[in-house]
Formats: C-alpha cells, structure tokens, sequence
C-alpha cells in the first residue's frame, strides 16, 4: 500500500502520469487552502488593527510625534 | 564520449551542475549578510572573516576527503558491507578523474556542488554562534561538520546506495535532514557548550532579544539565500538520464530527471513546491511572529526546509501545508527550548534548520508512506519509522553528538570561547582602533598640508 499508488519504480515511464500521494483528494486540498488563505487576511486584519490602536494611543504626544519626523 | 547524444547530454549535465554552482555561491553571499547583520557593529568583521574563511577551509579538506568519504562511506562501512574503495578510488585527491581529464566532464562540477553544500552546512553553525566563539574553534567545527559528518550522512542517507536508503527507506530528495538537520543538530551541540552571549538571559533566567543592528542586511540576505536555494534545489536532481543509465527497475525507454536517489522527478514538480512550501513558511511566520520581519523571512525558509525531503513527489498544497506545520513548530520551538535549556541561537539556525528539517523528514514518512524510496529492487519503502530512525541519525547522531565532544574537549582547552572581557569590548577592537588611529594619522597629515 502507497499513498502515491506506487510501491516500485519497475514501470514504464511513457505510462506514468501524476505520482503525488493522495491523488483524488485535490478538490478537498483546494478547499482547505482557500478557507485558511482567507482565514489568514482575517487574522492579518485583527493583528494590524490592534497594531494601529497602539500607534494611536501614542499619537497624541508631541514628543513622540517629533522624534519620528527627525528620524525621517 | 560515444556519439552527438551521449555528447550533448553529458555536457548538458555538466553545464547543468555548473549552473547551480554559481546560484549556490548566493547562499553563502546571503549567510554573510545576514550574519553580519545580526551582530553588533563591534563584532562586524570578525563575524564576516568567521564565515568567509570557512570557504578555503571547507574547500580544500572537501578536496582532500570529505568527496572520497561520499563515495566510500554508503555502506556505514560496517553496517551493510564494507568501504566502497573502488568507487572512492576515482574520488582521491590524486586520482586523475579529480583534475583535469577530457575523459570525465562530469566529476568536477558534481563534486563543486555538494562542496557548495557542504559551506551551507558550515554556515548554518556559524550563524548560531555569532559574538563570543573564537575563530579557530569554529574554524575547526566548520571542517568537521563540512567536510567530515554532514558528507558520511550524505553517503548513508543520500547516496543511491546508502545503507540507510536500502535498509531505512529512507527519503530526504531535498536534504530535510541530509544538510538542515544535521546542520541544526550540531549547532545546538557547539551552543549546549559555548553558552549564551553576555547579558542574553537575566539574573532570572528570562531571555532578552539582542536585536540585529541592521534588520535590512538580515533580510536581504535571507532573500539572497532563497535565490542561492534554486541553484541548490536544481542540484539535487540528476537533469537527465535513460533508464538504462539507471540500470534499476525502471523499463522503457523514456528519459527522465531524477532525484539524488535516481528515481524520477520533474524540475517542473520541485518549482511548484518550493514555492508553495516557501509561501507556506512566510504565511504562517507572519501571522505567528505578528509580523517580525527576521522571523518572517526565517519562515520563508523553514518552510522550504520541511518540505523538502518530500518535495520531488508532494502535491503543491500538501508542500504549502507541511511547509506552514514546519513553520510554526520551528518558531515555537525556538523560544521554548530558548526559556528552558537558556541556549543563545542567534539566528534562529537550530530552529529553521535543525527543527524544520527534523519534522520535515517525520512529515515525509507519513505522506509518502509506502512510496519508493529508490528505482532500485530490494530497498524498504519509505515510513514513519524509517524517517523518524533517519531524523534521529541526522540530528543527534552524525549533528549534536559529535559537536557536543568536540566543543567539551575545546573548552577543557580553553579555545572554544573568547574571553569575557574581550566579549564586551568587542572581537574588532584591534581592527577598530588600528582604523580609527590611521584615520587620525592621515587627517593630520592632509591638515598640516593645507
């Protein structure tokens, strides 16, 4: 039993197609990579949020504001 | 060479390997970056020379052995037969295969490309230790490890021979364990000994981040390195070869690219994952490290590192998953094994490399599960157990172990690590005063002159 439907290389390689391993679970695959590829902006988005909200709190500041237009 | 074909194809392959050797010059060029970035600006040219130096050293000792250990070596000795002496033979440093020869086109530049592997996995260690080693200790463990356990575990684990091939199944196509783990276990090994840099942990044990001076340099050449990993991948691959060239179980006609282990792959396969599974590492890095750039790129790369082992037969997404897996495992075993064990690894080495790649290679054996390791009759097919037993090798046996007794017998010889007081005041204070009086000198002259 091989997850790739290969358990020798005694083939003839004209026949051969695709080797990966769990051949007919590439829908599912797909799914999953684009549920978490959206998942990954969600989190992404609530990160740089909180992000911003710290930046905010220090913006009132002239000081802070000053030192990081000197520093250009 | 017999005829147009045989001709072309053989300097084809030769081009082919020359070719990477060049992209693989970038890794280093990378590792000087980044290295040199995350130190301090104190230590700057000592943390340069460390590493560049390591280029004529591993070099020259690859020439002398490290090559002939590759091909002599796959039968442990002793574990599946004995030395391989005729195969090493035309691997001597007098042998006349190893110079110039009209008759063999192909020795040169294949042996240039596992020595440009066998810098990576210096350069792996130097980074880990940055800032308080002193020159000739890593000097010496750069041999070791370039020249000397990463090539005998090349010769078990990477070798269409190798015992561990034959008796393990074991896979490791892009060098999951065959360069990172190693590379990352006997970094660990050097760190266990060498310790922390000054001023690393507080009197309470929590760690401080020493931060790179120039985060641009760290990730500059942390982009240099994956360019220098194509040439590095494409490396790893035989470009073109007849089954009967391969003289194994495989039929027909039709030729084909194989992996290092001579079963058939496509270049075209091992683009989509490597740039699947890097996407994988920098998706997950970013939102793990919340968006820390060194952590980042250091994901982008560990992200590759765990698929590799599989990444001649995975599916693009399965290479972006395990890429991500490896990836957060690697991060959040860097700071665990950093809290609890206080080891200083300043780059992040034993987690990208020696992590990832072991986890890469345990991945590889329940995803591939069953698959031929080899075109040859005979061998086991790939496993979890078989991986994992090759991932223990790896890492702990041919990495850790050996690094661990070499550093105890430097320290006992108090030439593993500077002293404390030129630590603080920084391995370039020579070079930095010896700088800072000539340019005094000559600005006083040209005053003088006006």
């Amino acid at each position: 039993m091989s997850t790739t439907g290969y358990e020798n290389w005694a083939v003839d390689l004209k026949d051969v197609g695709a080797v990966y391993p769990f051949q007919g679970s590439e829908g599912v695959l797909v799914l999953i990579a684009v549920a978490l590829w959206i998942v990954w902006h969600i989190v992404q988005i609530k990160n740089e949020n909180k992000e911003i909200e710290y930046e905010k709190q220090h913006n009132h500041r002239k000081e802070n504001i000053e030192q990081s237009v000197d520093r250009y | 060479m017999d005829g147009n074909l045989n001709a072309l194809t053989t300097v084809f392959t030769e081009f082919y390997y020359w070719v990477t050797v060049v992209f693989m010059f970038l890794i280093h060029v990378g590792f000087c970056m980044y290295e040199v970035g995350a130190s301090r600006r104190r230590n700057h040219l000592h943390t340069l020379m460390k590493n560049t130096m390591l280029i004529p050293l591993v070099t020259i000792t690859f020439f002398f052995f490290g090559w002939w250990i590759y091909w002599a070596f796959p039968n442990g000795p002793f574990i599946n037969g004995g030395l391989e002496l005729e195969a090493g033979a035309a691997n001597l440093p007098w042998a006349d295969t190893m110079s110039t020869n009209l008759g063999d086109r192909i020795t040169g530049v294949f042996w240039a490309a596992f020595l440009l592997f066998s810098w990576t996995a210096a350069s792996i260690v130097s980074g880990a230790v940055i800032e308080r080693i002193r020159s000739g200790a890593f000097w010496i463990h750069a041999v070791l490890i370039g020249s000397v356990f990463w090539i005998i575990d090349a010769s078990w684990g990477w070798h269409y021979g190798g015992w561990m091939v034959q008796i393990l199944g074991y896979h490791d196509a892009y060098a999951s364990g065959v360069i990172h783990a190693v590379a990352g276990g006997y970094a660990l090994g050097v760190l266990v000994v060498l310790g922390p840099r000054l001023g690393k942990f507080a009197s309470d044990g929590t760690p401080r981040d020493i931060p790179p001076h120039n985060v641009w340099m760290v990730t500059i050449g942390l982009f240099m390195i994956y360019t220098g990993f194509w040439g590095f991948y494409a490396a790893c691959n035989v470009p073109i070869i007849a089954p009967s060239g391969i003289d194994g179980q495989i039929i027909g006609e039709t030729w084909t690219a194989t992996n290092i282990y001579l079963a058939p792959t496509t270049l075209s396969a091992i683009t989509f994952n490597f740039l699947m599974s890097l996407s994988g590492g920098l998706l997950m890095a970013y939102v793990v490290s919340k968006g820390d750039a060194f952590w980042t790129y250091s994901g982008g790369l560990a992200g590759i590192i765990t698929a590799s082992a599989g990444n001649d037969l995975y599916h693009p997404i399965q290479a972006m998953f395990i890429g991500g897996a490896g990836t957060w495992c690697a991060y959040k075993l860097h700071f665990i094994v950093e809290r609890k064990f206080k080891i200083d690894d300043a780059v992040g080495a034993v987690a990208v490399h020696g992590y990832a790649g072991f986890i890469g290679l345990v991945i590889c054996g329940f995803v591939l599960w069953g698959a031929p390791a080899s075109p040859y009759e005979g061998y086991a097919t790939i496993s979890p157990w078989g991986q994992f037993a090759g991932a223990v090798i790896m890492f702990f046996v041919l990495g850790f172990v050996p690094a661990w007794i070499v550093s105890k017998i430097m320290a006992a010889c108090n030439m593993l690590r500077v002293p404390q007081e030129v630590e603080l005041l920084g391995l370039d204070f020579s070079t930095d005063e010896a700088y800072r009086n000539a340019v005094a000198d000559v600005q006083s002259a040209e005053k003088s002159m006006a």
